[in-house]
Formats: structure tokens, sequence, C-alpha cells
């Protein structure tokens, strides 16, 4: 007799709670899931993808809390009260595209797509965080990650693209990165 | 799956395209708005930016187990035990699989199958890595963790690796991997060295590097009744299909395998690895679907990686700088296995026409996995030998590096004396260099300093093979009016999920966005793999042809004209027919199953280009950066300017990464991959690249390679660019990099 998936007396848990592109969602758990296998394999949420599962390619970029984090280096349970919004959670209700997506496809920001939810998610952030000031700062602060199809030039318009549509925001945390990432380009 | 209708406008907004094609005399090609040539922006980008497109691995069937493969931490040896019993007490495992329990298979054939030896089929371990049990738990965690959990007892031997492997001659015979003759030669090579004005000598590495798709191979399997159903990240469904009917004796037609999307693949995903033979094993075992996703680690020896090719390259020229005998020893690493064959000099053959020619191509098997097609495979690493020595010799003449090449340009095949069936590179050639303005580059090295760094220009030229396949397609007119495109074949991220619409869309007189593209399933109409540059030119072909044939039951529907397309529904309804099928197809010369640069056919088929790359060097730092790179190409008509772009860009960040960073090292002793992470393995980023790549196509017509104009171009954006860099590199610091890739150490001081 086999085990039921998810039925393990020692390792009982509470139920996750948490909300996922704006849905209310409780799911029991081992303690060792990460976050990007319970979007995957527990519930469906595939857009996220898995590169790695190191915390070294970017392909499982999310929001937490408003904040791009790696799925697969966050555990499940520690998602617990908090937001994630994937991108399967970017496009309006009414299927319009998020302006970072419309860029991605008026730039060919994407070839085969396996890195594009991450590439998306991740610019989403990297223009409301204010690190979308110029070419050089978006390459720096948008290589975690990685696109092996390497649309880096069109990622890098694409970004531009967006946040000059949807406007970079006052005092951001750019300051540091002004200073330091011209230098780290000869 | 089929690709959803697009969700908003997606606006044609301004990226550069208007410079894209180049026409005779160096003016911009005008871009049609619509068809073949048009800037249409990807028809499945809606569904790539959404997360809803579907890869393999993503699929999951009521009842399916996830797979974990144990692997071999050892390169050569015996399996002498394998303890299960701690895996299947633990939560959730609900088997292993060890080699006692695999059924007989037939002889694999060599391609499909990546590799003659099936692991698990006996218990010898032929490379490290290699898959020796697999653990079948409900959930991936308990699968990952079962799999730690199994004792493996295994007796080692001290494996061979490049370095103490013996270079022998490949096996032709039977041998699936050779694609030309191993040692052309002609005239005197020797003597002709001894009598030239001007000579180099020198070895050049390129080395052992792995294909890092973003998409992790996956694949899961289900048997429904005797028929196997497959969602394989591949780039060939039908490879897949013959692989495994070979190796389970069983109908072809009884294995369906599908996939819409790949995750990316340049090469590792083309043939059949043994995760894509254990899972429908382990699903036949279990009597459930089993869902096999190779783990970031289990990449580098899961599937194949492109072999460290050491290139011997003498070059002897007369005073004016004509290349009077050439020399090109290539050798390459494979398994113990199979005899691949890296042609490293294939470009070589038929890029500079020299009277005295002597090229010989070897192996050395060592303990580790059979190699695979790389992007670019052969020219790749062949071509960033042959041009690196050229620029030695341009400077061993005092001449300038484009003027060399063109003191030596073929104006037929040298390798055959065949005309080409179409080439421009001398276009190419003047454009790229008004481009990055080469005529104003000083011809000394040192002699640019910008503060700190050193700035060179180097440049190098660009050649491929084109591969084809025979290939089929079918265009139907649905019963309510819609226009659907199948075909087999895949996609990679190449495109193909747009052109071949536009394809159909210039053949019926119609518009590229609506049309229903479906792909990637053996249900569709046969073709090749997605790899080699080769889909386009063969299924796009297959496509024109289907949808000349549509048209024609359309027209013979009308009285012989064709009909506005708001009209064409009511057609069906008033002759009462349903459903209009147009079958194409696309055959070669022979009716050959594959060809490379023509075949057996009257022309010789090759693409080309010029890359010229600026580098800044920073030697107090050991620092170098590319600042800019323009690349013009010959390569036949361009369907998409945009699609093609990217696609030459993608391929010049590839030789950005051959030139600066890539190497997968091997510890000598254990014959194992030191990193096998994407942490400790180094790859381009986006911080890497500069935003200045200039890419163009030179405007051309391809009459004799397809129907459609085209050659191929996914493959050929890698090419040159290596020694393009390497050449700038030397350019501003008289360094000679000739061991791949250029580090900080080849620079600082
Ligand atoms: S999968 Fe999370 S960073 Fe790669
Ligand atoms: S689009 Fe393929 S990896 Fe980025």
């Amino acid at each position: 007799m086999t085990t039921r998936p998810h039925d393990h007396p020692g390792e009982a848990m509470p139920a996750t709670r948490f909300v996922l592109n704006g849905t209310d969602r409780a799911v029991t758990h081992e303690a060792r899931v990460t976050l990007l296998d319970l979007l995957r394999e527990r519930l469906g949420a595939t857009g996220t993808k898995k590169g790695c599962a190191e915390g070294a390619c970017g392909a499982c970029t999310v929001l937490l809390d408003g904040e791009r984090v790696n799925a697969c280096m966050v555990l499940a349970a520690a998602v617990h009260g908090r937001e994630v919004t994937t991108v399967e959670g970017l496009a309006a209700a009414d299927g319009t595209l998020h302006a970072v997506q419309r860029a991605f496809v008026e730039q060919d920001a994407l070839q085969c797509g396996y890195c594009t939810p991450g590439q998306v998610v991740s610019a989403v952030a990297c223009i409301r965080e204010g690190h979308a000031g110029s070419e050089v700062e978006i390459a720096e602060w948008m290589s975690g990650n990685l696109c092996r199809c390497a649309a880096y030039p069109q990622i890098v318009a694409a970004v531009q693209q967006a946040a000059a549509e949807l406007g970079t925001p006052q005092g951001g945390a750019s300051g540091a990165v002004q200073s330091t990432a011209p230098a780290a380009r000869a | 799956m089929t690709v959803s209708p697009r969700t908003r406008d997606i606006h044609h907004v301004d990226i550069g395209t208007a410079r894209l094609i180049v026409a005779p005399g160096g003016a911009a090609a005008a871009l049609p708005e619509t068809g073949i040539g048009s800037t249409e922006r990807r028809l499945d980008g809606d569904d790539k930016v959404t997360g809803r497109a579907a890869y393999a691995g993503e699929e999951m069937p009521p009842g399916t187990l996830h797979g974990v493969l144990v692997t071999s931490p050892v390169a050569k040896g015996r399996i002498v035990a394998i303890g299960t019993d701690a895996a299947l007490a633990a939560d959730g495992v609900v088997r292993v699989i060890v080699p006692d329990d695999m059924p007989a298979l037939a002889a694999p054939s060599v391609p499909p199958v990546a590799q003659s030896f099936v692991p698990m089929s006996d218990t010898s371990i032929r490379y490290e890595g290699q898959p020796v049990a697999i653990v079948l738990a409900e959930t991936l965690e308990q699968a990952e963790h079962g799999a730690a959990l199994v004792d493996l007892r295994i007796e080692a031997e001290t494996p061979t690796v490049f370095e103490t492997a013996e270079t022998v001659t490949p096996r032709t015979e039977g041998n699936g991997y050779i694609l030309g003759a191993l040692d052309p030669a002609r005239g005197d090579a020797e003597a002709a060295m001894r009598d030239a004005a001007a000579t180099v000598d020198a070895v050049y590495v390129a080395p052992t590097r792995h294909h890092n798709m973003m998409e992790p191979s996956a694949t899961l399997a289900e048997w429904r009744g005797g028929a196997l159903h497959m969602h394989d990240s591949t780039q060939w469904t039908y490879g897949v299909r013959y692989a495994l009917s070979g190796l389970l004796s069983m109908e072809p037609g009884d294995i369906h395998v599908r996939c819409p999307f790949t995750g990316g693949g340049f090469g590792a995903k083309g043939y059949v690895w043994p995760h894509q033979i254990l899972a429908p094993l382990a699903a036949r075992l279990a009597g459930r679907p089993v869902k096999i996703a190779l783990s970031r680690a289990q990449c580098y020896t899961g599937s194949g990686y492109q072999p460290v090719v050491r290139s011997r390259v003498a070059l002897g020229a007369d005073a004016d700088g004509r290349l009077t005998a050439i020399r090109h020893d290539t050798e390459n690493v494979t398994s113990t296995a199979d005899d691949y064959v890296e042609f490293g000099n294939a470009g070589t053959r038929s890029l500079y026409p020299a009277p005295n020619l002597s090229l010989t191509t070897r192996i050395r098997r060592a303990d580790v996995g059979t190699p695979t097609a790389m992007r670019a495979p052969h020219e790749g690493p062949g071509m960033f030998a042959l041009e690196s020595a050229m620029d030695e010799l341009s400077y061993a003449l005092d001449m300038d590096p484009l003027a060399l090449r063109l003191a030596n340009y073929a104006e037929t095949d040298p390798a055959n004396g065949k005309p080409f069936s179409s080439n421009r590179l001398r276009d190419a050639y003047a454009e790229g260099a008004r481009r990055f303005g080469w005529d104003a580059r000083p011809r000394r090295v040192r002699a640019r300093r910008e503060g700190p760094r050193l700035i060179g220009s180097g440049m190098a030229s660009a050649i491929m093979s084109t591969f084809r396949f025979p290939a089929s397609a079918r265009v139907c007119l649905t019963r309510d009016g819609a226009i659907r495109v199948e075909a087999g074949a895949q996609e990679i991220g190449t495109g193909t999920r747009t052109i071949f619409p536009q394809i159909a869309a210039e053949r019926l007189g119609i518009a590229a966005d609506g049309i229903e593209m479906v792909l990637g399933r053996t249900d569709l109409p046969e073709t090749g793999g997605t790899f080699g540059s080769s889909s386009t030119i063969s299924v796009g072909s297959a496509v024109a042809d289907a949808a000349d044939a549509l048209r024609a039951r359309i027209e013979g529907l009308a009285d012989g004209t064709l009909p506005p397309r708001e009209a064409w529904p009511a057609l069906l309804r008033e002759n009462g027919t349903g459903e209009l099928v147009g079958e194409g197809g696309f055959s070669l010369p022979g009716d050959a199953p594959f060809d490379a640069h023509g075949g057996a056919g009257e022309h010789s088929m090759h693409t080309w280009g010029a890359v010229f790359v600026e580098m800044a060097v920073d030697e107090a730092l050991g620092l170098a950066r590319m600042r800019r790179c323009v690349a013009c190409y010959s390569a036949g008509r361009i369907l998409n300017p945009v699609t093609a772009r990217s696609q030459m860009i993608g391929g010049i960040i590839w030789g950005y990464g051959r030139a600066m960073l890539e190497k997968s090292a091997m510890d000598p002793r254990s014959a194992r991959y030191l990193s096998k992470n994407l942490s400790g393995v180094h790859l381009p980023v986006n911080a890497d690249i500069p935003q200045e790549i200039d890419v163009s196509f030179i405007e051309e017509h391809d009459p004799h390679a397809s129907a459609i104009g085209v050659r191929g171009i996914g493959e050929l954006g890698e090419v040159g660019v290596a020694a393009a860099i390497a050449n700038a590199v030397y350019h501003a610091t008289g360094r000679r990099v000739r061991d791949l890739p250029i580090t900080f150490g080849d620079l600082v001081g």
C-alpha cells in the first residue's frame, strides 16, 4: 500500500494560507516543499518556471508582497499570510496584457519563452524599484534572470519601453547603482 | 495545445528593423506590410509572456508518479549491488527500478538515439552521471529523498579523459555521426607551405561546453493500452517516435509524442537521451504515468555537450596574401560507445580557395557521455581556429584583415568546384565594414587607449553548412472559414509559430494574424528535427507547397480565380464541402533523408557572414568588455526581420560566451565536471552584453536551396564571433589567446 501524497503523520503541518494572484489559497504540504514546487506541482500554476532550483537563473521569479524573489529559494510555509503574484497575475481580468508583457512582445524580448515569465515579473519589480533609469542600469538589475536564447538587448529595450509608459518612481534605490554600475562596464 | 488568439493589439514599435535588410548598393530594403518579410510580432508572444505556453513536465495526468534518476558518482566501473530498502521504506516511494528490472531492448539506431550505450541495460558504468536506478514516488520531494537513500556499491576503475586518451581515426562504417570525408586533401600542402611568403602555424582550443538551455529536459510517459503517449521536451518529436519504436520493437504509429513548446535546446534535445527511454519503461513497470524532469545538475550528463575541439591550423600565403596552402587538423573528445565527430574543419573546406589543402579529423575516446551537436556545431569551434589563424596571417603579411579575406574570396565552392546556390558574402563584408567604420581602424596593435583601457577591433568571416530534411505540411480551410497550418515541427524560440503562418498567408493572399498554427505532434505531417537551422528551409517550403495546394482547391471551387477571403466560408457551404485541405511537401535531390551543403544537387549551399567587434581591455584589472558588434549576413531570404534579428543577436551572444566565459571544466582524475550548476558555470548575463549589437542581412533570394528563397540562420549567428573577439583583444593588447575562454589571467599585467 502506498502512502497518499501530503498525508504524513509525523510531518503534519497546519495549512499555509496566502493570497495567490488576488485569490485566497489554503494548502497543506510537507515542510520541505518550496514555493516554486507548490505552485507548479500542487496548484497547477505552471507559468512560473524552474531552471535550476538553487537561486541561480531567475526563471522562478515571483513577487512576494510586491518584491521579486526566487520562488525556488522560498519555502512554501514562509508565504503564510503573505501575497504572491506570479506571471499569471499580471494581465488585467479581461486579458489585456500588462505594459511589461506587451513591451516584451513588441520588442521581441523572448524566443523559446522559458525564461520569459521570470524576466517579465522581474522587470515589473525592476521598474517599481526605480532601477530602470538607463540601459546600463536595467542590464545590471535584470542580470539575475538568465536567458540562454540571449534576448538581452531586446529585454533591456522592453524594460525601457514599459518604464517610459508606466513612469519611473522618484527617489528609488538607484543611487547606489548609478555609482557602481557604470564603472563596472568598460 | 493550440495558441490562443491575441488578447490585444501589438504595436509595431520601431526596433531598428528599417536598416535590417540591405538592398544592393547599401540602401535599406523596403519591408512589406504583411506576409513574408514583414515585421510581424511573434504570434505566440502572448502565450509566452502570460505563462500560458505549456512546456513538458507541466502536465500531470491523474496518478502520475514522479521519477528521479539515481546516477553514478564514478565514471568507469561496474555496479556490484544496489540497496533499495531504505528508499522503499521512505514515505511515498512506490518503486525503485534497477538494471535487473529492465526488459531486453533492441539495438539502438544512432541517431535518432543519441548514444549506442543505453544505461541500466547492463551493470556497466561508462560515464559519471549515468543513470543506474529510478525512484518513483507520489511527490517530487519524496522521489528526490528516495533517490538520496539508494545505496550504490560500485567497483570503480580509473577513467580516461581527453588529455589522457589516444588520438584515433573515427569509425566510418555504420557511424551515424559521419557527415563528410575525414581527410580531404589536394595538392601538396607541405611543399607549398615551405615556398610561401608568409606562414602561420598554431594550435587553438575550443573547450567542452554545455547547452545550458533554460528548460531542463523533462518527459511524461503514459501508456494507454498498448500505445505510448509522451509529452517530451524535444527538438524532434518524430525522432523520439523512431528511437523508441526501434528500442521497444513497437510500431511507430503506436508511439505518440507531443511538444507544443520547447524551452530551449540548442541541440541538447535533438536526439534521444536515456531519460526519454527510461521514463516509458518505468511507466510500464509501474502501471502509472511517469514524469521525469532532470535536475539542473543532471543536465550536464543527462544529454550531450559540445566536445572540446583542438585544432592545429597552418596557413601559407604569397606576398599578395593569396593562400597557397591550408592545413587544419582537428580532434575532439567522444565516449567509448560512439565515435561522435565534431567536424571542426567543415568551414575550412569551403571558405577560402587554396590550391594545396590537407585536413584531418580525429577523435579521442574517453570515459564520458557521447557529445552532441550544439549551436553552432562543427563550424562553431572550427572557425574560431581558422579565423584566428587568418588574423595572425594578416599581421605576418602586414595586411588589413578584411583585405586578406577579400584576396581569398571563393567564387565557387573550393571543396567541390560547384557554383553556390547564392552567395552575397562580398556585400556582407562591405556593409559590415561600412556600419562598423572599419576603415578608420589603425593597423598597429595597442594603438588606441581611452583612460585605463586599450581599445581594439577585430573581424572574422562566418560560414555555416546548410542542412535540409524532407518535410511535409498541411494547410486547411476549416468549415467555419478559419485557416489552420499543421506540421510536426517544433517551436523552440526560432519563431516557427509565426513564420509558418506568414508563409501560408502570403501564398493565400491573407493576413498571418489569426491563422492557427498546430505543431509539435507526431499525429501531424512528418518533418525533421528543429535543429541545424533546417526548419525554415525544409518545413517552410512544405508549408508553402501545402498553401499552394489549398489555394488551387479554393480556386477550383470558384471557377479558377481566388475569391476574396470573406467569401471562402460561403464557397464551402455552396459546394457542400467540409474542410478543404492542401497537402504539401519538400524533398531532397535523390530523395535523400538529409543533406548538408546541397548534397547530391548541382549547387553548393552555405550561409555566410562578416562579424566586426570592438573590445575594451583594462590590463590592470584583467577585464575585457565587448563594446559593440556589427554583423552582416548572406543567408537567403529573410522571412521575418524581427525574429531573424533576435536569432542572430542570440547567436552573437553565444559567440561571446564561447570567447569570454564558457568552459565545462572536467577533473581529469575522476572524469567529473567540476561545476554542474548555473552558479559555477559562467554564461552570459544581461550586464555582459552591450546594447549595440547591429545585425543586418543582405537582401537575397536563393533560387536553389528551397521553395521560398531561404537558407538558414540559427547556427550562423554563433560562428566567427569568438575569433572576432579574440582578434580584437589582440589588436587592443598584442596578446594572442588561442585557448578559450579568454580569462583574467590572459589579460592582466
Ligand atoms: S529556478 Fe529559481 S532561480 Fe533558478
Ligand atoms: S527566451 Fe529562451 S531562455 Fe530566454
